[in-house]
């Protein structure tokens, strides 16, 4: 299936990675082929197959509702590329 | 020193015939010396992994050292360590100190083994070639014009090229095996579940699994009986008992049914390669094995699935990297959406970038049943193949990969034809199974790699096999030139 160059413009804003329109042009034609490859699986009968999510059909195990880690913030956000007063810093997103 | 196996440098130290400093210094010498070619490398802290190496020495002879105290290991540089960079091979995460160990390296920590340093892998471990890394490609030892495979391929040269005696690495599609089989060294994925994916920075959380990498089987057992085992901070970690890995190791292969699937001997095999698979298969039987032929009908459906579920499970795991809290930042957003966007795309590399795109459309509205779902119902199929083999035979052997290791380059700009290179471990992973690579021949001087592949828990099988084949054959004691006439 090709792929128009305005659906990989919306996929990009759904992924937030910004592309130069060079970059588009570009990614449009590898994901096309990459989606025409993938395209083989449109063939096969699936009816009445159990989609599976984990390999050992494994489901997600619960444990108590207790606090079992301590709060790390300090170290935490020591890393991180803007914080001040606890907070992390972005761009002014309310006008 | 740099050419013994981890199991002989472990009875070494025991015997006091060095120390593991002296190993640690031997091992750091010939990084200085001969990383420069292989660029196996991205970060070394020299002072540190010598401390360690003392502190060892002192467990050493105080009689509290466990099986790998003392041992130096070199680690995917996609396993985070608390106050060492953690650079998963990108920019994005260049400036990543992690305030955590990954349990895995908390594990070896508490073992008492060396953290010799953290090796280059392909961006995010997406790659079959290691040249997707922010810090330029590894060279594998035997042709630094060659590419060591990947995403483990740091770790595989570093192996080869007796820069360290074992190393980690993670694999989601044939990261370990495909890069073992290039250098021509024995690595293992284990059961999806086996060893705890807390704190490697994921990728694909339903393919994951870490796993050794080391010249013998016999050294990948040491370093799985440290990795294995139930985390209660990884939800998807399993509670199957662990076993005594080396304690199988050799068991005779009398009686083992091996199973040889007609589809992965088919067209795209090269055909020296599978020659030097034949061989190996015959040395199996010759050791009291019997060889089945079997089929794995939808082989042909693993790639197509897995460039589904791969990217889809790794657009929702990068969403994370968001210039805020941690890693990349761009310069001068203007607002919000511009500071996510703008650090996504200078962070990220092209390959990374195509994935997630891939992954976000698979799981968009309107093409979700179409593709993830779709994805999900012939992953199911693919393992049904594997279960339906597994009532006639104990084990399957096959290829690794479809040919030796290519030039750098060589793919580089043909995606599709990179993909084609995993054909025969992505279903291994899809599956769930454990799978490993171990030496089995050369192909105008390049490693050929045999893979087997377990059932479910049947790393100790595995093992085994693995082992006795090296005890019959010599492939995995060959070292390359550069390697053997390196620094002492």
């Amino acid at each position: 299936m090709a792929i128009e160059r305005g659906e990989i413009e919306k996929i990009a804003e759904l992924s937030g990675i910004c592309l130069s329109d060079e970059e588009i042009g570009q990614v449009t034609e590898r994901i096309t082929e990459i989606l025409q490859m993938v395209d083989q699986l449109q063939a096969v009968d699936t009816h009445d197959v159990e989609p599976m999510a984990n390999p050992l059909d494994a489901i997600q195990r619960l444990r108590p509702d207790e606090v079992t880690q301590a709060n790390r913030r300090d170290a935490f956000q020591a890393i991180a590329p803007a914080v001040d007063k606890g907070l992390y810093l972005v761009p002014k997103v309310i006008e | 020193m740099h050419t013994k196996s981890v199991a002989q440098l472990v009875k070494g130290l025991r015997e006091r015939q060095f120390s593991s400093a002296e190993v640690t210094r031997a091992y750091l010498d010939r990084i200085d010396a001969l990383d420069s070619q292989y660029n196996s490398f991205i970060t070394v802290d020299e002072a540190a992994a010598l401390a360690t190496a003392k502190a060892a020495d002192a467990r050493l002879a105080n009689g509290t050292a466990h099986a790998l105290t003392g041992i130096p290991i070199a680690h995917k540089d996609i396993f985070c360590t608390d106050g060492m960079r953690t650079s998963c091979g990108s920019r994005m995460l260049d400036n990543f100190v992690p305030p955590y160990d990954a349990t895995v390296i908390q594990r070896f920590k508490s073992a008492g083994a060396v953290l010799l340093g953290k090796t280059n892998m392909d961006e995010f471990a997406m790659g079959s070639s290691n040249e997707s890394s922010f810090y330029g490609p590894a060279h594998n030892p035997w042709g630094t014009d060659l590419v060591p495979g990947g995403s483990s391929g740091g770790s595989a040269a570093a192996v080869a090229g007796l820069l360290a005696p074992a190393a980690t690495g993670t694999d989601t599609g044939g990261s370990i095996r495909q890069p073992a089989a290039f250098c021509g060294i024995t690595g293992l994925k284990p059961t999806y579940g086996r060893v705890s994916r807390l704190g490697i920075v994921a990728f694909a959380s339903s393919l994951d699994q870490a796993g050794p990498m080391a010249r013998t089987a016999e050294d990948c057992a040491l370093l799985l009986n440290t990795m294995a085992g139930h985390d209660p901070l990884d939800s998807t970690s399993s509670a199957v008992a662990t076993e005594d890995y080396s304690a199988t190791l050799g068991n005779d292969l009398q009686g083992l049914r091996i199973g040889v699937p007609t589809e992965y001997f088919g067209e795209g095999l090269d055909t020296a390669t599978g020659e030097c698979i034949d061989q190996a298969l015959k040395e199996l039987e010759s050791q009291g094995a019997t060889l089945v032929k079997v089929s794995l009908p939808h082989s042909a459906l693993a790639i197509p699935t897995y460039y589904i579920i791969a990217p889809a499970e790794a657009s929702t795991n990068l969403a994370r990297f968001d210039g805020v809290r941690y890693g990349y930042r761009c310069d001068n957003p203007v607002d919000l959406r511009d500071l996510y966007s703008r650090t996504r795309q200078e962070g990220f590399g092209e390959e990374v970038k195509r994935r997630i795109l891939v992954g976000t459309y698979a799981l968009s509205a309107g093409y979700y049943d179409a593709y993830y779902k779709k994805a999900q119902q012939t992953r199911r199929l693919i393992k049904q193949d594997f279960m339906h083999c597994f009532e006639q035979v104990d084990i399957i052997a096959g290829p690794t990969a479809p040919g030796p290791a290519f030039a750098l380059g060589a793919k580089s700009n043909d995606p599709i034809s990179m993909y084609l290179e995993d054909v025969y471990t992505l279903a291994v992973n899809l599956a769930g199974l454990p799978g490993m690579s171990l030496p089995a021949g050369f192909v105008e001087g390049k490693p050929v790699g045999l893979q087997l592949i377990g059932q479910h828990f049947g790393e100790a099988r595995l093992l085994n096999v693995a082992h006795r084949f090296q005890q019959a054959t010599d492939w995995h004691l060959r070292t390359p030139d550069a390697a053997a006439g390196g620094a002492r």
